[in-house]
Order: structure tokens, then C-alpha cells, then sequence
């Protein structure tokens, strides 16, 4: 096992360099830098350029980039003047956290008891009404969501806070915005999932054990219905973790979202560069965290990995 | 008319019976209309006895066990009619709740597939000692040790380590063992073994039989033994179910069937076994024609339009269970006592022996 952990620990720091080098690539590919959109004498630009280390040949900017990444170093924001992108994704990324495992916790749970009830009483009125829910959870844009959500219970109900990010009820309208799309997969996914393992043979000899239907759908059915899940649970607590620009925007939370989005119209390089690091690690350290859970839930990855070691 | 029975008589016949099936009559509705499966089967097996049903691919063998077991799925199946009676009590009017005291306790089931028969996330003896937590009251210590011991009535080697481990690390042939093992679990008075051996290898399939025969040498089980495999059934049981398009064609001991089958099906079956004793370039026999639809299932009896003896009669109406030896049933005109056609006479048995 340690061996295991060690050899894929490898393949995420390979993984991280090659996310690097395309996102570096990419980022220079496009036309334009940070200094375009803003009126700068030349001197200044020059000035900044020289800061910022941009006037330096491409493959130097290169070298310097992994050199700093190597010491955990993201660099400095050019248009956040001042702050450092470390210190950026330090203050905002918490909160972000926060409200995306909100989000999941109550995406996963009711999604997944609701997939399972689709599949038990499939064709019956509860299967319709979580397909029903399924669907408008998917089509609907989490914007949509998010202000009828803020007109019905915070504008005429009164109830929760419309807006900011202050005490847990702040949190409760953006968590469940943030969530319904996840959930509505979650529903999906899990009641196929569940309507497969549920045909399959060995359903029927835990029938014909006698075991009552709970035990049969407990034991055998969801622990085998939930393995695809747990495959998208990685990439999933990423995506939701770091923060979305539209729900922070709209609720007014200083997460980590808008600056994903901001740092590519700014051509901020640094912050693209740190955003994209940043995303990619979490995504493969959840990745790596998932695939070490799969073991846990199916002895039959458990075995092909001791082979392999 | 007196040789005509009725189905009670005919399920009394064979002694005490600890499973009788009557008139049972099981459809499936489907989007392209109802599909009869089993059309008024009467069947029974004796307390310590053991009885083989045979037939080819849909005839309805297996939906006739589903039914016993409660197992059979609803929808789109149904039970039209007819009364199980195991043990003294009628299965089909106890509750859902009676049948999971009955499953697996009074009666254990092998099915016919062993690869996807066992859960892939559990270990072998917690599969089996499931079954001994919930009809034994024994804590789950208690039961795990049981099921190492079920694990080595079946000979699987090493059980004590084999019971910890997953069904993906079992080989095939294992895997049956393991299935027999947690079917009889708890002691069942009858075994249903819906074709164990259909989905294995033939060296594995003999080592199965030889362990259901040992089996039920040693515990005095029930058997009732489901397969389309003659050769298998002419080892295991004493007496034999003939079904042919959900119905019971002829029944009686092994002998009866194998050297004096009466039903041109039985007939035509018997002689499409391959044998080793005819020259190897001969061609193998096999019953032209294919099983009626059972959308529309005939009125007549169904095997008439494949069979070279077939009368008028045959055509129009069904023929009735006829007594043709010492509990050897036929359902066929040829043997009725009204008939007058010497045609019976003609008839060459199809056993092992000419």
C-alpha cells in the first residue's frame, strides 16, 4: 500500500507538470497580456513588464514558473496590486470550501435516497416525481435557481438572508442553489445504477435466503449501485469546492470563484497560472482520495492493486 | 373415460408428497400481449425423494420453481391459478413476510448461473451466514463458523480461509459449491437446483452432481432438479417431470421415462441425447420444428404440429394425464383408451437401449 501511495503520488506531481506546461502554452497562445485593456505609458508598461518578469524570453518566464511553483510560491497578482496569489487563495478559498460541502452534503444525501427510492418504486408516482425533480434540477441554470430562490424566501418570505456571507443562514439559499444541479445527477445516476444492481442475479439469491427487502436493498443493492458514484464523487468535490462564479456573485461571497473567471479577461498570468495549479491539485488529491476509497467499497480494485504492487 | 385423472389424484400418487404443485398457471404480461409460461403444471416429490423436470428452453421449468419460491417477478408475471402446497400449507396464499420464513429455511435454490449469483462486495461466508443469522438466531460469530462448515460439506478446500474471501477470487466450479452451500444452509427439507451445471465445464459439472448426489445421500434432502441435460437427470433422480410448452407431458420414475417413455416428445428428446456408441460422422438427431408461441398457446396438445404421429384429435383438443404403468403418466392420445389407432404399438422407445 505505502508503495502504492508513493508511485501514484508520482503520477500526480507528473500529472501537475504537464497541467503546467499546457496551461502556460495556452495562456501565452492567446493574444493580448495584462497590460492591454489599461492605458499605460510606455515606459510604465515597460516598467511593469520588467516587475513582473514578462520581458523576459518565454522559455525563461518558463523556468522561473516551476522554480517558484517547486517552493509552493504562486507568485504576485498583477491586477490585485499588492496581494499574492497564495495569499488570495488562502482568504477565499475557505469560504468557498464551506458553501461547496454544503452544497455536496446536501446534494449526495438526498440525491442519493432519492435515486434509490426512484429505482424501488420505479414507474410508480415517487419514481415520476424524483425523475421530475431529476430533470429540473439539470435544466435549469443554477442562476435561475439562485434568484427565484432570493424573491421567494428572502425577498417575500423574509425568512433567510437574501445576500452575504455572515452567519449559517447565509449560507443556506447559496448551498442549495450551488447543490440542485449535483443533486439532480446524483438522483439520475444513482437510480439507474440502482435499477441495474437490482436485476442482477445475486439480488435474487439474497431473495431466496429469505432476507427481507431491506436487507436485500441495503446489503446488496446500494453498496454495489453506489460504486459509479463514488467515481464522480472525486472530481465532483473539486468542481463544487473552489467556488462558482455566478452563485458567489449573485449571493455576494468572497470566494475563490470570480477569480478563475476575472484572471483570463485580466490575462492576470499569475493568478490564471495559480488558479489552474490550485484547481488541478485538489481535483488529482481527490482523484487519488477516491480511487483509495473504491478499494474500501470493492475488494475486486483492492486485489488487482496488490498484484500490480 | 375412468383412466383420466384428476390433478389431485395425480399429486397424491407418489406418496406423501412434501411439494405438490396443482393446475399452477403462471403468465407474464409483456407490451405484445400475455405470454402463458406455465399452462395448469401438476407435479409433486415425495418427503426424501427426488425428482428431475426436463424439457427444453422455455418450456416453463423454471417459472413453475420462481412460483414455488415466491421468486417469480410481478410484474409482469402473474399467477393465474392452481395451489402449492409444500409441507401442508398453500405458498401462494401466504404473505410476503410467511414466504422470507419459508425461503431459504424450508426450501433453498440454486440457480443456474454461479458467476453472477454471488454478490461481488461481500465475502463467501458472510454470504452464507446471512441466511443462518436470519432463520437460526445465531450471532453472526456463531453463523460465520457454520458457514465454514457449510463451506467444507461442499469440500471446498481451506474453508476457514476460503469463507473471508471474495467471490471474484473463486473459480467457477467454486463458486456452485458456494451457492449449494449457502441454499442449504439452514437445512432446507427440499432443494431446488434450477440447471446448476448449465453454466459450467463439463469435468465441473460431474464433480457437481457427485457432490448433489453425496449430498443428498447424507442429509436425506428433497430434491427437485431443473435441467435440460438428460445425462445429468439419469444419475440424480428417481423420478422425472417431462414439461413441454408449459405443460406436464409425461411423468414417472427414471426407468419408466428412460426405457419406456410413452410421449413421442420424451421420445424424440431421449434420442437427440449424442451417444457414444453411434459411428461419430452420423448426424445428430434433433426435433425439427420449434416450440409453439405462447402468446396464442394451441388448443390442442402443443407438440402435435412436430409430431410424426400426430392425429386430428391431437390438433383440436388436448390430451388429458393418462395412466400408462405403475406411476408413469402420459399426456398424449396415442395412449388414450379411446383410441383405437395401433400407431402406440409402433412407437419405439428412445432410451439408451433399442
Amino acid at each position: 500500500m505505502g508503495r502504492y501511495i508513493l508511485r501514484r503520488f508520482g503520477f500526480m506531481l507528473i500529472s501537475l507538470w504537464v497541467i503546467v506546461t499546457v496551461s502556460f502554452i495556452l495562456m501565452n497562445a492567446v493574444p493580448g497580456g495584462p497590460f492591454t485593456s489599461v492605458k499605460l505609458t510606455p515606459l510604465v508598461e515597460k516598467q511593469l513588464e520588467r516587475k513582473y518578469g514578462l520581458d523576459k524570453p518565454r522559455w525563461q518566464q518558463y523556468i522561473t514558473l516551476l522554480k517558484n511553483l517547486l517552493r509552493f510560491d504562486l507568485g504576485l497578482s498583477i491586477r490585485e496590486r499588492g496581494r499574492s496569489v497564495n495569499d488570495i487563495i488562502k482568504y477565499t478559498f475557505p469560504t468557498s470550501a464551506v458553501l461547496g460541502l454544503e452544497a455536496l452534503t446536501f446534494a449526495v444525501t438526498l440525491g442519493l435516497a432519492l435515486g434509490i427510492i426512484a429505482a424501488l418504486y420505479r414507474g410508480k408516482g415517487l419514481d415520476y416525481a424524483a425523475i421530475i425533480i431529476a430533470v429540473i434540477g439539470v435544466s435549469i441554470p443554477n442562476f435561475v435557481v439562485a434568484s427565484i430562490l432570493q424573491y421567494v424566501f428572502g425577498y417575500k418570505l423574509n425568512l433567510l438572508p437574501i445576500a452575504r456571507w455572515e452567519s449559517f443562514k447565509h449560507t443556506i439559499l447559496p448551498a442549495f442553489a450551488l447543490g440542485l444541479g449535483t443533486l439532480a445527477s446524483m438522483t439520475r445516476m444513482m437510480r439507474s445504477s440502482m435499477l441495474e444492481v437490482l436485476s442482477q442475479d445475486f439480488i435474487r439469491t439474497a431473495k431466496a435466503k429469505g432476507l427481507t427487502s431491506a436487507q436485500i436493498i441495503w446489503r446488496h443493492g446500494v453498496r454495489n449501485a453506489i460504486l459509479p458514484i463514488v467515481t464522480i464523487l472525486g472530481p465532483l468535490t473539486a468542481a463544487i469546492t473552489t467556488g462558482t462564479l455566478v452563485i458567489e456573485r449573485m449571493f455576494g461571497i468572497p470566494g475563490l470563484g470570480k477569480y478563475f473567471v476575472e484572471s483570463i479577461y485580466n490575462r492576470d498570468y499569475p493568478m490564471i497560472m495559480g488558479t489552474t495549479v490550485f484547481y488541478s491539485a485538489i481535483l488529482l488529491f481527490m482523484t487519488f482520495l477516491v480511487d483509495i476509497a473504491y478499494g474500501l467499497v470493492d475488494p475486486r480494485i483492492r486485489i488487482a492493486r496488490g498484484k500490480g504492487d | 373415460m375412468e383412466q383420466t385423472i384428476t390433478d389431485q389424484e395425480l399429486s397424491k400418487a407418489a406418496g406423501k408428497p412434501l411439494l405438490s404443485i396443482e393446475d399452477l398457471q403462471v403468465s407474464f404480461h409483456t407490451y405484445a400481449g400475455e405470454v402463458h409460461a406455465v399452462r395448469g403444471v401438476t407435479y409433486s416429490v415425495e418427503q426424501g425423494g427426488s425428482l428431475a423436470v426436463v424439457g427444453e428452453s422455455g418450456c416453463g421449468k423454471t417459472v413453475t420453481v420462481q412460483a414455488v419460491m415466491g421468486l417469480t417477478p410481478m410484474p409482469p408475471g402473474e399467477i393465474k391459478g392452481g395451489r402449492i402446497i409444500f409441507d401442508g400449507k398453500n405458498l401462494l396464499t401466504l404473505s410476503e413476510k410467511q414466504m422470507q420464513s419459508v425461503r431459504g429455511k424450508d426450501i433453498g435454490m440454486i440457480f443456474q448461473d454461479p458467476m453472477t449469483g454471488l454478490n461481488p462486495t461481500m465475502t463467501v461466508g458472510r454470504q452464507i451466514a446471512e441466511a443462518i443469522v436470519k432463520h437460526q438466531n445465531l450471532s453472526r460469530r456463531e453463523a460465520t463458523e457454520r458457514a465454514v462448515e457449510m463451506l467444507s460439506l461442499v469440500e471446498i478446500p481451506n474453508p476457514g480461509v476460503r469463507a473471508y474471501q471474495y467471490p471474484h477470487e473463486f473459480s467457477g466450479g467454486m463458486r456452485q459449491r458456494a451457492m449449494i452451500a449457502i441454499a442449504l444452509a439452514c437445512e432446507p427439507l427440499l432443494l431446488i437446483a434450477d440447471e446448476p451445471t448449465t453454466s459450467l465445464d463439463v469435468t465441473i459439472q460431474s464433480q457437481i452432481l457427485e457432490l448433489l448426489q453425496s449430498l443428498q445421500d447424507r442429509l436425506g434432502m428433497t430434491i427437485v432438479l431443473i435441467t435440460h441435460n438428460l445425462g445429468v437427470v439419469a444419475r440424480l433422480s428417481r423420478n422425472i417431470v417431462v414439461m413441454y410448452a408449459g405443460k406436464v407431458v409425461e411423468s414417472g420414475s427414471s426407468s419408466d421415462i428412460f426405457y419406456n417413455s410413452a410421449h413421442p416428445y420424451t421420445q424424440a428428446l431421449l434420442q437427440s441425447v449424442p451417444r457414444l456408441d453411434r459411428p461419430s460422422r452420423m448426424e445428430l438427431a434433433s426435433i425439427p420444428g420449434t416450440p409453439p408461441d405462447l402468446f396464442q398457446p394451441p388448443a390442442g396438445c402443443a407438440f402435435a404440429p412436430r409430431c410424426k404421429y400426430a392425429m386430428k384429435v391431437c390438433i383440436e383438443h388436448d390430451a388429458q394425464p393418462t395412466v400408462v404403468g405403475d406411476g408413469h403418466y402420459v399426456s398424449c392420445w396415442l395412449h388414450h383408451k379411446a383410441n383405437p389407432n395401433p400407431l402406440t404399438q409402433k412407437l419405439q422407445n428412445g432410451g439408451s437401449y433399442q
